[in-house]
């Protein structure tokens, strides 16, 4: 938890955000200026036909000057320390200790090494995959993928690979999940070929055991869901759900993409689950979105480890080494072992928190949680997802602001900008299909002390009377950004621009 | 020169305070005025008007009554609010206006489109009782700032919305549904300013195309298809030849071969045939069989041997229903109990979300 500080609201008074007329990068080039000059620079041993006929178009600038480019850009964009409860990502404080560790150890590193000069690195993964199989009951971690649908795109084409060998792969092709499961799930089975089933919500907040057996048979390949969903809801029925669909001769999959509130009180192995998967860039605090690459870490029992992504590293006495020779392995997913610095970060966050660390984290991430709920209720026109639920929420809940939209027409697009003139980070609304009308969904964690809490339901709670009192301000927001509403829609195709070369075509020519 | 159409029915909205599910019936202006009542449209299309002419300069027609704070504003018939007084200032602005702006509900929509001959583009101050239909914004002010930015777009694009109102012989047996009236077109609308409780496709059949491509493409040439109404399905009965709207057509061998068939011509087509049924879910109710699509009565249901259903429907207009349910009322209880439970809606190609279904 963050420290508490003293009169936490002074500190945001009169708030506004830095404006720098920032031009783009390559429009502050001015011939010759360099950053580092190597004397010694040796030219490149490529062959002829892959050089450069011309040097590539990059901007000439100084060190000092690419510095503070990039800190006033920060500055325009609230330099990500805010106040960010942006739910389903479990935001966390990356420490800045992984950062060092990442840098010293491994950035005279190569993945071509041969593996006796790997040992080290090698050890970490060997390391993290038994904790994790600690934490999760599985058999096997690998630490290739690049993000949690990576993961769950592995997943498919482990289930892919199952079938196949067992001579079923023509007969199950139907993934069965859930409305409220991650949209990876469905989209990489799709990708991976399989049908998918979706199930939808009923009264208890998660789908009935008479549904699932609706559809569950011998077409089925998997099953692919998370728990509790990103409303918050634990589905209790889970282990029955893995005994229908085992039964069936499917494999389950468990996203552990909201394990934040979870952590150390369920394993997914003890439910049975054939496997599961970890955001090192989220639940174990890695960096992610603009500090860093993501890790899906997935996990399996010993019957799925043979169709695991190569190489996998292995442990022979006391040296470790890198197993290619896999015959019934999917292959690979990404390049070489994954985004390796974010192993290492996570694993020393890993290793600092410890099991009781991982437990008292979770439990905050609940208690936080249910707090907000209970203040976010007596807001004004703010009500919550499946109001008629009493189970207590894990580590977060969906909220709406509908009847606030209704009242006043102001909508949580809207509210979420305004925050934003308080220093607070964009909301989290909700992933599609929006079940829950004007949504958000934030997400305290471990992280967040109750005055950085109270602060944001403040400015919250600030913003939704400022919708019935005064909405043309909210409206009009954002009044204390760099910028104000844009006039000309992102939408046209003729003016947007994700590149220099695109922005020249479109603009300066 | 581009010029706005201002519609404000005068007796919209007012069923609401007066604990009536609409404003439909003729004396309701009357009856407001007894009851001393304010009129809700005028004040929501004055603050409509407000935001429209802080953005545009375009010059404004409107009728049946003026908002409020214009009286000098030009006038197109002055009348009481009935739905003909509706249909004749719509039929007055044809090729009048560029855009129909009005201030009502679900019935003002319908009158609208049913005299809008021209297609003029329409789109909706929100201020009736019953707002199912797709042509709402989600506030006086965005409709005023969308209405605004149409007229200021040269490419003036717009989308198609179905056009619904509750079933009011339905609703008088105690039973709540939306009936599918038209299709209408609205300005395009990318920034959420439109009314969708439930954010997501703006362009409901431009999504489902691949679905339906797909459902098309697996079309057996021994079965005969019976494809409902809707939306969804009129784009699948496109991609056969076209086919109705609003009515139940025949299909085989990828051409559709009859066009709004009643129940007597269906039971004389399916007899002896290989049958499957296409349908979407009809209205905001969840409704599958029974609204709008009668002709597949009970009798035809069971004469065709209870044949496979292929329910099309986006995953957004499923997320819109509360509760999370579909619904069969094919007039026969115990064939409504018997195909009754869980059924698989095609969502996307290679995708399908089950739903409850109940009687």
């Amino acid at each position: 938890m963050t420290a508490p500080i003293k009169d936490y609201l002074k500190r945001s008074t009169g708030f506004h955000a830095a404006r720098w007329a920032e031009p783009v990068v390559c429009e502050m080039t001015g011939t010759g200026r360099r950053g580092i000059v190597f004397d010694d620079a040796p030219a490149p041993t490529l062959p002829g036909t892959a050089m450069r006929k011309v040097a590539p178009a990059l901007p000439e600038i100084t060190e000092h000057d690419a510095l503070r480019h990039y800190l006033h850009l920060s500055q325009m964009t609230m330099g990500m320390m805010g106040v960010s409860l942006f739910g389903t990502c479990t935001m966390k404080y990356n420490p800045r200790i992984g950062e060092r560790a990442a840098l010293e150890h491994l950035r005279n590193l190569h993945p071509l090494q041969d593996a006796s000069t790997l040992q080290g690195v090698l050890e970490l993964y060997d390391n993290f995959s038994d904790f994790l199989c600690e934490v999760s009951g599985m058999d096997q971690f690998v630490f290739q993928a690049g993000g949690g649908a990576d993961a769950a795109y592995t997943h498919a084409c482990v289930t892919r690979a199952y079938h196949a060998s067992r001579g079923e792969l023509q007969q199950r092709d139907q993934i069965i999940t859930t409305i409220q499961t991650h949209p990876c799930s469905p989209a990489t089975a799709n990708t991976a070929g399989f049908e998918v089933i979706t199930l939808t919500l009923e009264e208890n907040g998660y789908p009935s055991l008479e549904q699932l057996k609706s559809v569950v048979g011998p077409r089925t390949a998997a099953l692919m869901v998370n728990n509790p969903d990103d409303m918050g809801i634990y589905n209790p029925d889970i282990k029955e759900w893995v005994r229908i669909v085992h039964e069936a001769g499917g494999l389950c999959f468990y996203d552990h993409a909201n394990f934040n509130g979870v952590m150390s009180r369920l394993r997914a192995r003890e439910l049975g689950f054939d496997a599961c998967m970890y955001m090192l860039h989220k639940t174990f605090g890695a960096p992610k979105g603009g500090g860093g690459p993501a890790v899906g870490a997935y996990g399996c029992a010993e019957h799925l480890v043979p169709f695991l992504p190569s190489p996998l590293v292995v442990k022979d006495g006391d040296s470790y080494r890198l197993d290619d020779d896999r015959p019934d392995s999917i292959g690979r997913v990404r390049e070489f072992w994954g985004n390796a610095p974010q192993v290492l970060k996570a694993y020393a966050w890993a290793r600092a928190m410890g099991a009781e660390g991982l437990r008292e984290a979770a439990d905050i991430s609940v208690l936080s949680n249910n707090y907000m709920d209970k203040r976010l209720g007596e807001v004004r026109g703010v009500t919550r997802s499946n109001p008629d639920i009493t189970v207590p929420r894990m580590e977060m809940t969906r909220h709406s602001v509908e009847k606030v939209t209704q009242d006043t027409g102001i909508t949580i697009f809207e509210i979420s900008i305004r925050m934003t003139d308080f220093g607070i980070d964009a909301l989290w609304l909700s992933h599609e299909p929006w079940l829950v009308a004007e949504p958000f969904t934030p997400e305290a964690g471990e992280l967040w002390s109750k005055e950085d809490i109270d602060y944001w339901i403040d400015v919250f709670e600030h913003v939704v009377t400022e919708a019935y009192e005064n909405p043309e301000i909210v409206r009009t927001a954002p009044h204390n950004a760099p910028i104000h509403q844009l006039t000309t829609a992102l939408d046209e195709p003729d003016q947007w621009a994700t590149t220099w070369r695109a922005y020249q075509r479109k603009h300066v020519s | 020169m581009t010029r706005l159409g201002l519609i404000v029915n005068p007796v919209a909205g007012l069923g609401g305070a007066m604990a009536r599910k609409g404003s439909d019936e003729p004396d309701m202006v009357q009856r407001a005025a007894l009851a001393g009542r304010d009129l809700v449209s005028p004040v929501r299309a004055a603050r409509a008007l407000r935001a429209f002419q802080a953005l545009s300069d375009a010059p404004v027609l409107c009728g049946v009554v003026r908002p409020d704070g214009s009286p000098d504003m030009p006038l197109l018939s002055g009348a009481y609010g009935t739905a003909q007084d509706t249909r004749d200032v719509v039929r007055d602005m044809q090729g009048q206006v560029d855009l129909i702006l009005f201030a009502g509900g679900d019935g003002t929509a319908r009158d609208i489109c049913a005299a809008n001959a021209g297609g003029i583009p329409v789109l909706g101050i929100p201020s009736g009782v019953k707002m199912h239909s797709g042509v709402f914004a989600r506030s006086p002010e965005r409709a005023g700032q969308m209405a605004a930015r149409f007229l200021s777009d040269t490419a003036q694009r717009t989308e198609a919305v179905e056009i619904l109102d509750i079933d009011e012989e339905a609703r008088r047996a105690g039973r709540l549904s939306a009936r599918l009236y038209t299709v209408a077109r609205t300005p395009l609308d990318s920034s959420g300013a439109r009314q969708n409780p439930k954010a997501g496709g703006t362009d409901p059949v431009g999504e489902m195309d691949a679905t339906l491509a797909s459902y098309a493409r697996r079309m057996r040439d021994d079965t005969l298809y019976i494809l409902g109404p809707g939306m969804t399905m009129a784009a699948l009965k496109q991609r056969l030849g076209g086919g109705t709207l609003l009515g139940v057509d025949l299909a085989q061998c990828g051409q559709i071969i009859a066009r709004d068939v009643d129940e007597d011509a269906l039971l004389s087509a399916i007899a002896g045939r290989n049958v499957r049924i296409g349908l979407t879910v009809v209205g905001g109710q969840g409704f599958v069989l029974g609204r709008g699509n009668q002709q597949i009565s009970a009798r035809v249901l069971r004469n065709a041997g209870l044949p496979p259903i292929d329910v099309i429907c986006g995953a957004d207009k499923l997320a819109a229903l509360h509760p999370q349910e579909l619904t069969i009322d094919t007039g026969d209880p115990a064939l409504d109990a018997e195909m009754a439970g869980y059924w698989p809606v095609m969502t996307g190609p290679a995708r399908h979300q089950v739903m409850k279904v109940v009687p």
